[in-house]
């Protein structure tokens, strides 16, 4: 066998915390971690947050985030141990050998500088090649990853261009410098799903293309399965399950595995629409103060009690404003809103409390829809306070009938929000929503920050309470897996519209809409060739029409 | 979270001004105002910090002095906190209207030299000191309002806060339970910088002669009395300036400590 392009033996990787209130302690993150990778492969690191994938990607690097340090091992890359590199060798390493492809390219482009400057900024940097070489390489990736107009492309500023397209400039930026490894650290996870698809087509064909060697870090294994040739799968620094891309999808052994490649097998019977609907809501339309451009056009849908109504669309489709404008927080220019038999009043401050207590919402970020210098007992026990005069020893009893519901024990009444892990907050503020004895909640993106095991389990959650506490949902979100998980109707939105709304099972079978058709297939599938099919099918169409 | 050694030395001083203000009649040597020796004498075993102008003992004096000025002085920041505090927080949540209002009133208020405005108020009313404490408090708020508004507009935006109003809760809660606990640290820092700042403002109207009047002593007004003394080569006037800025120091090191430990609290903003 050839020698390893990257081999990693026995890394170490530790970290200083500052918990609030101590004093700072060293932890190790990465515990002994070991894998090799060849020219031209692709290795997929996956894990949910904190299993110390991006920590290990950096590594390849000889590069740790703010207080991390590599503690042990040892890193090769063509051979030499690049952690006893000085900081010439360094440099020359990062950007000659290996380059990295980071999760948010927005925030990691220089916005004031043209995208074509700083694609090859590396290469003049390091002196791979003069600026006309540079700007053809640039432009050949351009094109290769389908990028309009490829020979303009790289004028523009990086505002100019869509997220999809900026993500993918910076993955031309990775390979101008021709390099033998590509750190891809989460490149697709904060673009909409109709755009990844695009984005991970492309690339994956310059990585076939240009035959360099990657590392694919995600927490998605549905994405990785189509770009890696292997998978290591990793939980809390420690290597869990390493094989071939095929085997852990196919025929993963370790438990941890297992569960990650069945995640979403929720089993939830859709239920028939009852004839007097929780919430009506009749051509509304909605614009914010100071525009001239409706955020929502004339939308019409009905939630039933007891039921879930999934509201799905990509970002910038009006979702999260249908929330606003359901809670009052902004007033509809146009349309009813029937709640419970009555109409809502436009403005939220103008609403009976019964109308504000029956109508609850979670957020997507339970961090910070929490006070944080509030206890877990007065973030729950507030509703109960507020809205029936709870006090003192009844109250309390509540609360806990509540963390009971929702699956915590007895310890959490005096714990503050920090002291919780992301699944927890997130159970805590269903357990506000649910104090207050609600007919309907928003949940807006309530899963959406979550690792998937616990997103999982908040779903189970939500739909267990939905059968004890009879309350309907209106369900935001962009992740179709979820919509099939628990929907009993869904509304596709898009530009402001309701495109295609009704049952699930009449929106989920053909025949689709256009977008509609893309949204459903654009929804990585856990297994191999998915990619390549949707790609092909497509082109199909398109030369069709 | 231990104290540090900075903080232990900011704590005892103050708490050594604090308490030999309260203590005062029992720990002076002499009454606050009785001509016990000669015109500025050295200091000496008898009198440990000299006397003064008209041969009364200084360190009994300053003792008596700092009981009025830390009183005035705690008495205006705390008004000024109570008032700046409660309407930056009022401009915040309510914003619109009431913001353009509040806000525009304190920049009148802030774009006359609050030393001017002072000396007319003082000048024109009648001198005691429920009148200073009110023009130094209302002076100073200004300022807070400043600060408590730019702390809560980025609290104000925050999830919960808007979880609250969907809630139906009133202003009152949203400002004091939810908004108040997450402004607080920087709040706090603030009382001890605005706090010394009182001490400097009400020694330097007491200097002009417009604060506490005789025969009541404080800091400021001792240097006035004694600055004459300087020419001689007396060192008189240096003594309330040296405990001015001794307080000053003290109390902010204090603060400083408050600070830090209010931020690394349960769910604080960083270490």
């Amino acid at each position: 066998m050839a020698e390893p392009l990257l081999d990693v033996r026995n890394l170490k990787i530790g970290a200083t915390v500052y918990p609030p209130g101590e004093p700072p302690e060293d932890i190790t993150i990465v515990h002994g971690v070991s894998f090799t990778l060849e020219k031209g492969k692709v290795l997929g690191l996956i894990g949910e947050s904190g299993a110390g994938k991006s920590t290990i990607g950096l590594s390849s690097m000889a590069f740790g985030r703010g207080g991390v340090r590599i503690t042990g091992g040892e890193v090769f890359v063509n051979g030499r141990d690049i952690l006893k590199l000085d900081h010439g060798g360094l440099r020359k390493l990062r950007g000659d050998e290996v380059t990295y492809v980071a999760q948010s390219a927005a925030a990691s482009f220089n916005p004031a500088k043209t995208l074509m400057e700083q694609v090859i900024e590396t290469c003049l940097l390091h002196g791979l090649c003069d600026r006309a070489e540079a700007e053809k390489r640039a432009v050949t990736f351009f094109r290769k990853l389908g990028l309009p107009n490829p020979e303009t492309f790289g004028n523009r500023y990086p505002h100019q261009v869509s997220g999809g397209q900026l993500q993918r400039a910076m993955t031309a930026m990775a390979l101008c410098p021709k390099p033998d490894l590509v750190v891809f650290d989460e490149p697709t996870t904060a673009l909409d799903v109709t755009t990844q698809i695009d984005v991970l087509a492309a690339i994956k064909e310059a990585i076939r293309d240009t035959g360099v060697a990657a590392l694919y870090i995600t927490h998605d294994l549905a994405v990785v399965a189509q770009v890696a040739d292997h998978i290591m799968v990793l939980r809390h620094g420690k290597k869990v399950e390493y094989g071939t891309t095929k085997q852990i999808i196919e025929d993963p052994h370790e438990d941890y595995t297992k569960a990650l490649v069945s995640v979403r097998s929720i089993e939830h019977e859709e239920k028939r629409p009852t004839p007097a609907p929780v919430l009506k809501i009749e051509n509304v339309t909605a614009r914010y103060r100071g525009t001239n451009f409706d955020v929502l056009k004339n939308i019409s849908v009905d939630l039933h009690p007891g039921q879930t109504l999934a509201v799905v669309g990509e970002s910038g489709s009006g979702k999260s404003t249908l929330a606003r404008v359901i809670t009052g927080l902004l007033p509809p220019s146009a349309g009813r809103i029937t709640f419970a038999g009555r109409e809502l009043s436009r403005e939220q401050t103008a609403r009976k409390r019964d109308d504000l207590r029956e109508l609850q919402m979670i957020y997507q970020m339970a961090d910070v829809a929490m006070n944080p210098r509030h206890t877990v007992g007065t973030i729950i026990g507030r509703p109960l306070e507020f809205y029936f005069g709870l006090k003192g020893d009844a109250k309390k009893k509540r609360i806990q009938e509540l963390l009971d519901e929702i699956e915590m024990g007895k310890g959490f009444i005096d714990r503050y929000p920090a002291e919780l892990s992301g699944g927890q907050k997130q159970r805590v503020c269903i357990a506000r929503a649910l104090a207050a004895k609600p007919k309907m909640i928003i949940c807006d993106e309530v899963t959406s920050a979550l690792d998937p095991l616990v997103a999982d389990g908040i779903l189970k959650l939500l739909l267990n309470l939905q059968k004890i506490e009879h309350v309907a949902y209106l369900f935001i979100t962009h992740d179709l897996a979820t919509v099939k998980a628990i929907a009993d109707s869904i509304a596709v939105m898009y530009r402001g519209q309701v495109v295609r709304y009704g049952s699930k099972s009449d929106v989920l079978a053909p025949p689709f809409d256009d977008y509609t058709d893309l949204l459903l297939s654009s929804v990585p599938e856990m297994r191999l060739g998915w990619l390549e099919e949707v790609i092909a099918h497509r082109k199909m169409e398109s030369a069709g029409n | 979270m231990k104290l540090t050694l900075s903080a232990t030395i900011g704590i005892c001083l103050t708490a050594l001004f604090v308490l030999s203000a309260i203590f005062a009649p029992w720990i002076a040597p002499y009454p606050l105002d009785l001509a016990v020796g000669g015109v500025w004498e050295d200091p000496s075993s008898q009198y440990w910090l000299g006397t003064d102008t008209i041969g009364r003992d200084i360190l009994s004096r300053l003792i008596y002095g700092g009981q009025i000025t830390i009183f005035v002085a705690l008495a205006s920041s705390l008004l000024a906190f109570s008032l700046g505090a409660f309407f930056g927080f009022l401009a915040a949540v309510k914003g619109g209207w009431t913001d353009q209002i509040l806000s525009r009133i304190v920049d009148m208020m802030m774009a006359i030299p609050s030393l001017i405005v002072a000396l007319v108020i003082l000048s024109v009313l009648p001198l005691n000191l429920t009148v200073l404490i009110f023009v130094m408090g209302i002076l100073d708020s200004t300022r807070v309002f400043r600060l408590a508004r730019a702390v809560a507009m980025d609290i104000a935006v925050m999830d919960y806060v808007e979880a609250a109003k969907l809630r139906g809760e009133g202003q009152g809660w949203v400002i004091f339970r939810e908004i108040l606990p997450n402004a607080l640290s920087p709040l706090v820092a603030e009382f001890g910088l605005r706090f010394i700042f009182a001490v400097l403002f009400i020694s330097t109207l007491s200097f002009l002669g417009l604060g506490i009047q005789p025969p009541l002593a404080d800091w400021g007004g001792m240097v006035k009395e004694n600055k004459d003394g300087l020419i001689y080569g007396k060192a008189a006037a240096l003594m309330p300036a040296a405990a001015i800025a001794a307080l000053a120091i003290s109390v902010n090191l204090v603060a400083d400590w408050v600070l830090g430990r209010t931020t690394s609290l349960k769910g604080g903003r960083g270490g």
